[in-house]
């Protein structure tokens, strides 16, 4: 599978994800922002960071840049996008996905690793996953918390459109559970066709049981391939 | 303008030090050479009164590749890998403006590792603060941490470990200390020396402002009740353009054409350009007419002084400015070539085509002023309050209060402020003996920590600064790491005052004994003078950071208790010293008498041995022993495991707040299966290490015998109350 990654000045966990997509067999391109055309790929990775250093709202500049028109095209093709933090911030700031995120609810940076239950597992990138299966991820942002208008969300849960959802240990989501404030706990979204997938969490920290005595990550990827 | 005596004072320099100046120059100076001169003298570059007593430290041994005099220490790990790094202060800009001065403390130090060719892979931060009641506390602690945060999550180097401490002696003046470590290959080691004449000297990354004019030199001066007024030379901090800065130059350093290069830190272009004309024996003519800068109308004496953040100085090897250029054009920076290396051995500086600055680069470095500073040695406090017949208290609320107090809470509210698994190689974070860090795609890992231990240095500072060592020595060991080298911050008062030099130069020997026993040299430093305000000077504060070296990294071992029913023994001889303890301290605001001694000749056999055990996997897990004693060491092991101990009363010593809450040196708590006890007990008998059985791992409770019990998650939480009140 031809996987291509988007380099921002600022970018950060570039290098974390080409090392997980590099491990789990995808052949994998690195593409800086100034470029124009898209190689070939099957799958388009945006990944966190601080694009332009945020300084303006987190998102905004990298949703502007030339290689964004490429993307948002290949995205109306069909093509599987795969944003986590930052590129989720950068795909809802391109409308790709619907919603917003607001600032973390206690108003810090907040690093962790949390839980997370998969909502929906009938999806190009779940479905290695068990429906419900609590994973543990990291989580690392200052502006993660999801928003949305009542109408969106009832719409995202009527078409099963929530991918991931923050809980405890056992999978039970309440506030208490809820690392960042999002609406219902909400920790990754999907676009109506379900071939963008935006989320906070980060799968490719997850990858290398020596490292993190955990590898939950890999089954994000190693469905890609499915 | 006409250099008067006051205009002398005001950059910071005494009038002896203004006649040396002309001796040197055979003439006036002018204001800009005047300018530079300070910024160079003064007690933050120059190293004036540290100097005679640093070059006695213990810096070298067969892993040392680079010790103090670069950017930062450089040691070898095998394998072409090297480790390259350094710890440096940000005090008194903190302290005026606590969320840049934290920032550009650690764009600072991060400057220093890319500097040399290395890709940072690790940050960590000690910081001081006063009293959590005292009315500035708070907002110095968050704009530190956010800080501290905001420029090490952006740029992307993960913040893994480091120490929060308060206490009154930081109430006007805290102390911000930024550790950062590198990875680099050994033969791609940058160095600062300039080889070569008619060279390019290359300026590039942001803009020069009017920010962080002196900073350097208020930096080498006390503060009184007008600090405030110095926020103007407090500089501001770009971690993305710094980001940018970093990928360009280790792109650049990728080919052959960089001869040396240099940060513009502290006294910004003045040092940078001196150091590296200084190192190489040259000279060096600058046209200040082509610095970038970010404001209009600068004159040469703010370009000089200027102290803005993410510059670099480069020289180039003859015709490889084109394809340089290129690289930083593709990360949006600034390059410009603003001038070479001569063989005048001068600093020129022109400006509209006029000679502005004319001075003899040794005047500036070799030159500056060094004193040997009259010095006081400290005796051993006495041993006056005896436990006995001090008043009853109950051992658990002793406990209790202890581990909710401000020093001794879980620093998770700090430590989750801060990304610590970008990289993906974060295998240990903070809240451990030491953090472990991966090698990129290799199967070893390093182990870092950070340290300090103030009240046992204001004690006796001998002893102090010896323990402080043996403490990051036992912080790598508990993870299974051999310790390498280290690198030290040295915060201290006014080395004018000669108690306080005293403290400095007795830290000093401390620090240099433990290091030589040891073979555990010093690589790189900082010494920070001038801490305090109104002649109310801090305690001597020597922070230690160290590194360690795990040569597999199969199964990390870490703190935490792993199973029910293992045993758990102390390695180490417990006397019971409560003397500058925590438990003196928080329960009974009584600090006073000695330090605990460290005796280095068990140290090193405890460590070695721990070591042996690990290295054999007989072990499940280890925390060395430190603040609190024993029974704050065994609360750790259980929290977070979910298991608690039933731990027994000693058999020997009669006082069990001696036993539990005794702060002696060199103890490590090793938790064991029981079937692996003879064998274990025969080695340590063998290499003659002291040992004892205190208690055996249980479910849920945290007990000890006739004294108390107590649910751990219960404890757990009471350890963790304390900031997400404040």
């Amino acid at each position: 599978m031809n996987s291509s990654i988007i380099v921002f000045p600022g970018s950060n966990c570039d290098r974390d994800v080409k090392v997980a997509l590099e491990k789990l067999k995808f052949k994998n391109k690195m593409v800086w922002h100034k470029e124009t055309e898209l190689p070939k790929s099957d799958l388009i990775v945006i990944p966190g960071g601080f694009s332009y250093g945020d300084y303006l709202r987190s998102g905004a500049i990298a949703a502007k840049s030339n290689i964004l028109n490429e993307v948002i095209k290949a995205a109306n093709n069909g093509c599987l996008i795969l944003g986590i933090c930052n590129g989720f911030q950068i795909l809802i700031e391109t409308g790709l996905l619907q919603g917003t995120l607001l600032r973390n609810k206690k108003l810090k940076f907040l690093s962790k690793n949390v839980f997370v239950r998969v909502i929906n597992n009938k999806n190009n990138f779940c479905n290695k996953y068990k429906k419900d299966q609590v994973i543990r991820l990291n989580i690392a942002h200052n502006e993660g918390n999801y928003f949305t208008s009542p109408d969106h969300l009832k719409k995202i849960e009527d078409l099963d459109l929530i991918a991931f959802k923050y809980c405890n240990s056992e999978g039970e989501m309440n506030e208490k559970f809820n690392p960042n404030g999002s609406i219902d706990n909400i920790a990754g979204i999907f676009n109506n066709s379900k071939n963008i997938l935006g989320m906070m969490p980060h799968p490719e920290r997850m990858i290398d049981k020596v490292i993190t005595g955990n590898g939950d990550g890999v089954n994000l990827f190693t469905s890609l391939l499915n | 303008m006409k250099i008067t005596n006051e205009v002398v004072e005001k950059h910071g320099l005494k009038i002896e030090e203004y006649s040396k100046i002309k001796k040197l120059m055979n003439r006036e100076p002018n204001l800009l050479e005047l300018g530079i001169f300070s910024a160079m003298w003064n007690e933050h570059c120059s190293y004036k009164s540290s100097k005679i007593h640093l070059k006695t430290l213990y810096t070298k041994n067969k892993n040392v590749i680079q010790g103090p005099g670069e950017n930062a220490g450089v040691i070898d790990i095998g394998d072409d890998d090297v480790i390259i790094f350094k710890i440096e202060s940000h005090n008194h800009p903190s302290f005026i403006e606590p969320y840049q001065g934290a920032a550009t403390g650690v764009g600072g130090i991060l400057r220093d590792i890319f500097t040399m060719g290395a890709r940072p892979i690790a940050l960590l931060n000690s910081i001081h603060f006063g009293l959590p009641e005292n009315k500035k506390t708070r907002n110095l602690l968050n704009g530190v941490v956010s800080g501290i945060g905001g420029y090490g999550n952006c740029i992307g180097v993960p913040t893994v470990g480091g120490e929060t401490k308060f206490h009154k002696t930081y109430n006007e003046n805290i102390l911000v200390n930024a550790m950062a470590v590198g990875l680099a290959n050994k033969n791609k080691i940058f160095y600062s020396k300039a080889k070569g004449l008619n060279k390019s000297v290359v300026y590039v990354g942001s803009k020069t402002g009017r920010d962080g004019i002196h900073g350097a030199s208020m930096a080498s001066a006390e503060f009184d009740e007008n600090s405030e007024e110095k926020k103007p030379t407090v500089q501001v901090g770009d971690p993305f353009t710094e980001k940018l800065l970093m990928e360009a130059c280790l792109e650049l350093m990728k080919d052959n054409s960089i001869i040396s290069i240099q940060d513009m830190g502290a006294a910004g272009l003045t040092s940078s350009s001196v150091e590296m004309a200084f190192k190489g024996d040259l000279g060096m003519e600058i046209e200040l007419d082509k610095v970038p800068c970010r404001e209009e109308n600068m004159s040469p004496y703010e370009m000089m002084l200027s102290e803005s953040q993410e510059r670099m100085l480069l020289i180039l090897e003859d015709n490889k400015e084109l394809e340089a250029k290129k690289i930083f054009d593709k990360w949006d920076l600034d390059f410009v070539v603003i001038g070479k290396t001569t063989n005048t051995k001068k600093l020129t500086l022109s400006f509209n085509n006029k000679i502005v600055g004319n001075i003899p680069i040794e005047a500036l470095s070799s030159e500056a002023p060094i004193y040997d500073r009259k010095w006081e040695k400290k005796k051993l406090p006495l041993k006056k309050e005896n436990i006995k017949k001090l008043k009853k208290v109950s051992f658990e609320k002793s406990l209790i209060k202890i581990l909710s107090s401000p020093n001794n809470s879980n620093k998770k509210w700090i430590t989750e402020q801060f990304d610590q698994m970008v990289m993906g190689d974060t295998i240990q974070k903070s809240g451990s003996n030491s953090a472990i860090i991966k090698i990129h795609n290799k199967n070893k890992a390093i182990a870092v920590t950070l340290d300090s231990s103030a009240d046992y240095c204001h004690a006796h500072p001998i002893t102090g600064g010896k323990q402080v060592v043996c403490e990051s020595w036992r912080n790598l060991i508990s993870v299974g790491a051999k310790p390498v080298a280290i690198t030290n911050c040295l915060n201290f008062g006014n080395p004018e005052n000669t108690k306080i030099m005293g403290e400095f130069a007795e830290t000093i020997i401390g620090i240099k004994e433990a290091c030589e026993f040891l073979d555990y040299p010093v690589v790189s430093g900082n010494v920070s003078f001038y801490n305090g305000t109104n002649k109310k000077n801090i305690y001597p504060t020597p922070v230690i950071g160290a590194v360690g070296l795990i040569n597999k990294i199969t199964k990390p071992i870490n703190r935490t208790i792993k199973e029910e029913g293992n045993i758990i023994l102390v390695i180490g001889k417990t006397f019971g010293h409560l003397y500058q303890s925590v438990f003196f301290k928080e329960i009974y605001s009584l600090v006073e008498g000695p330090p605990p001694e460290i005796n280095l000749p068990n140290e090193k056999n405890n460590g070695e041995i721990i070591l042996k055990l690990i290295n054999k996997k007989l072990v499940k897990s280890v925390h060395d022993v430190s603040n609190g004693g024993l029974i704050v060491s065994l609360a750790e092991m259980c929290f977070s495991s979910n298991f608690g101990i039933k731990i027994d009363k000693p058999k020997k010593l009669s006082n069990i707040f001696e036993y539990f809450f005794g702060e002696d040196q060199g103890r490590y708590l090793i938790e064991i299966q029981k079937g692996n006890l003879s064998i274990i007990n025969q080695l340590l008998k063998e290499n003659n290490v002291y040992h004892e059985i205190i208690g055996i791992t249980q479910k849920d409770n945290f007990e000890l015998s006739g004294e108390m019990k107590i649910n751990i998650n219960d404890l757990y939480k009471l350890n963790n109350k304390w900031y997400y009140n404040y």
